[in-house]
């Protein structure tokens, strides 16, 4: 008797997003990065086709790295005051992409200003050939005067830039459309919020193939199992042909694994945990794995050493062209 | 939900002048409203009109074409005008239809595989249409059993139950809805469930009130398509909102603008 198949085959696949642009295509980065483009459920590779790996972007913050944990600072030491050089350190690790978030912009963390602002992009795309994300301070009245001006001194680098939200993405969905760049649609651990704001930004012209998804994220029990569960359930819906729900997902795996306690408290304070050295990193590039296994496509770490871990491990998991 | 526009039909008369006539612009323009409405697939119906009807079917399925390459469901009753039809059609097929008798499914289950066709059986052998659940179900099940037989996948078999008018069958709308539910459980995967809807309130006054509601009931009971009316805006909300309903879709405040822009 035949062995019945057990392949499943979807009638959709996930759409492909490039991010960044060479001298070719009217920017200066020495690469670009394509994520998404699936065919089946991540990683099963005996049924489906995975042309695009997932990429690992390293963030840059503007605002240095206080209050980071002592074993992500370590090895930032002489980088966080000066986005150029902690950019092109990022390049030098191996990350994909550098992730610019502008955490300065807030009034609480001395309210620099757009021109500022555009300036540290600057500083990040001449100093590190790696395509961008630029990402705001999650208030609309910083973001909607920032972002605007950043992606307009970033103009033909087609950058990944974020987050537009259900309340608040007519403005950077209008810098993005001018200027050329992807857009990140924000909906925390909500898939019918997704799907809308996806809707939304379409209303106002941008392509749904021009969006990533942010979950937002969650590096513990159940904030990782909710975003984890509305991951899987968008995954099935774009592969079984929702177009609202084919985008690929971004996921900031190195600031949420900062607030795990777990993943930084001393082995002197809990002796059990053992070396917090070996703990932090690798909870960062676990993490990520197993949002990998719910679709995710963008991590945005932290600490270099789980860059190279999670690096590894793709390369070994991540199915290989038949 | 495999939405089939019913517009482009003989049976009514602009459509019946148009072939007539060789009339382009006016099939081109009943195509394209039905797709903008969210049609998936579109009906060819020749109807009662003057000439060859294979001339006229092959003419239709030319003209169609020229504006989607959306499924054309070829709609006629003659075998021969079937297999003239599928040959010349490029686009995605679905045969409509075949009786469920074992020589008619014979034939045309070869016909679909032969030509890589979706097919549509009715619960209709020669004694007609049955009068129970009973009689549906088994039909049901030669029909799943012949297309077995024939190499045909079965999620490509649609499986019509035959609505009858609530009017002279009032049984009929609970006994379509018990054999789809009974039907469901008969393969896996299983077949899908279609229905001419329109038929359902066939000189009835309130038309598009029934079709309306017993296509939404329809639906939870398993129906995954129907032959409509695409353009009925309030039909096909309806039959989005018992998707979503039913869970097919996933929910965001505007799902009836997303369901549409999905396909």
């Amino acid at each position: 008797m035949p062995v019945p198949s057990v392949k499943e085959s979807f009638s959709a696949a996930i759409n492909e997003v490039t991010i960044g642009a060479t001298s070719g295509e009217g920017g200066t980065r020495s690469r670009t990065v394509t994520i998404g483009g699936d065919t089946g459920l991540p990683l099963a590779g005996f049924e489906a086709e995975f042309p695009n790996p997932p990429a690992i972007a390293m963030e840059v913050s503007n605002a240095g790295v206080e209050g980071w944990p002592p074993e992500v600072k370590r090895h930032l030491e002489g980088l966080s005051q000066d986005v150029g050089k902690w950019a092109a350190k990022c390049e030098e690790w191996g990350a994909d992409m550098v992730c610019l978030r502008l955490r300065a912009a807030h009034p609480d963390e001395g309210g620099r200003s757009a021109d500022q602002c555009a300036d540290d992009v600057k500083r990040v795309l001449e100093n590190c050939g790696l395509p961008l994300i630029i990402w705001g301070v999650d208030d609309p009245e910083v973001d909607n005067v920032v972002l605007p001006r950043c992606a307009q001194v970033a103009s033909g680098e087609n950058c990944l830039m974020g987050t537009a939200k259900e309340k608040d993405y007519r403005t950077l969905a209008a810098a993005c459309l001018a200027d050329g760049h992807k857009i990140i649609g924000e909906a925390p651990c909500d898939i019918n919020l997704s799907k809308q704001v996806n809707i939304l930004l379409e209303d106002v012209g941008v392509s749904v193939e021009d969006i990533v998804m942010y979950p937002t994220t969650g590096a513990l029990g159940f904030g990782m199992i909710y975003i984890y569960s509305v991951m899987e359930r968008a995954r099935l819906a774009g592969l079984s042909g929702d177009k609202l729900l084919q985008q690929p997902f971004v996921l900031t795996v190195g600031e949420e694994t900062c607030r795990v306690k777990e993943a930084k408290t001393p082995e002197e304070e809990e002796p059990s945990w053992g070396s917090v050295r070996a703990r932090a990193p690798l909870w960062e590039a676990a993490t990520a794995l197993g949002l990998l296994d719910a679709g995710g496509e963008l991590f945005v770490l932290r600490n270099p050493e789980a860059l190279a871990q999670l690096r590894e491990a793709l390369d070994r998991i991540w199915p290989k062209a038949q | 939900m495999l939405v089939i526009g019913e517009r482009i039909n003989g049976m009514f008369r602009n459509v019946r002048r148009a072939i007539e006539n060789k009339d382009k612009a006016i099939i081109h323009q009943v195509a394209e409203r039905q797709i903008e409405a969210g049609a998936d697939a579109l009906d060819i119906n020749v109807g009662p009109t003057r000439g060859k009807a294979t001339d006229n079917m092959l003419w239709l399925i030319e003209t169609v074409q020229e504006v989607t390459d959306k499924t054309l469901c070829i709609d006629t009753p003659k075998f021969d005008v079937m297999q003239e039809a599928l040959r010349a059609c490029e686009n995605p097929r679905l045969i409509n239809s075949t009786k469920a008798t074992e020589e008619e499914l014979e034939k045309y289950t070869a016909l679909a595989v032969e030509t890589n066709s979706r097919l549509i059986a009715l619960t209709i052998d020669a004694r007609g249409v049955p009068a129970d659940v009973d009689g549906r179900v088994a039909m049901g099940a030669t029909i799943v059993t012949k297309a077995m037989e024939a190499g045909m996948g079965i999620p490509d078999l649609y499986i019509d139950p035959v609505i009858l008018p609530v009017n002279v069958a009032p049984k009929g709308p609970e006994h379509v809805m018990e054999a789809i539910r009974q039907l469901k459980l008969l393969s896996d995967p299983p077949p899908k469930f279609l229905i001419g809807l329109s038929n359902v309130s066939q000189s009835c006054r309130e038309t598009h009130l029934i079709n309306r509601i017993f296509l939404a009931m329809a639906i939870s009971a398993g129906l995954d398509g129907a032959i409509m009316d695409a353009t009925d805006r309030d039909l096909m909300e309806a039959a989005i909102t018992a998707e979503l309903l039913m869970e097919k879709q996933i929910y965001c405040d505007d799902y009836v603008s997303a369901y549409l822009r999905s396909r």
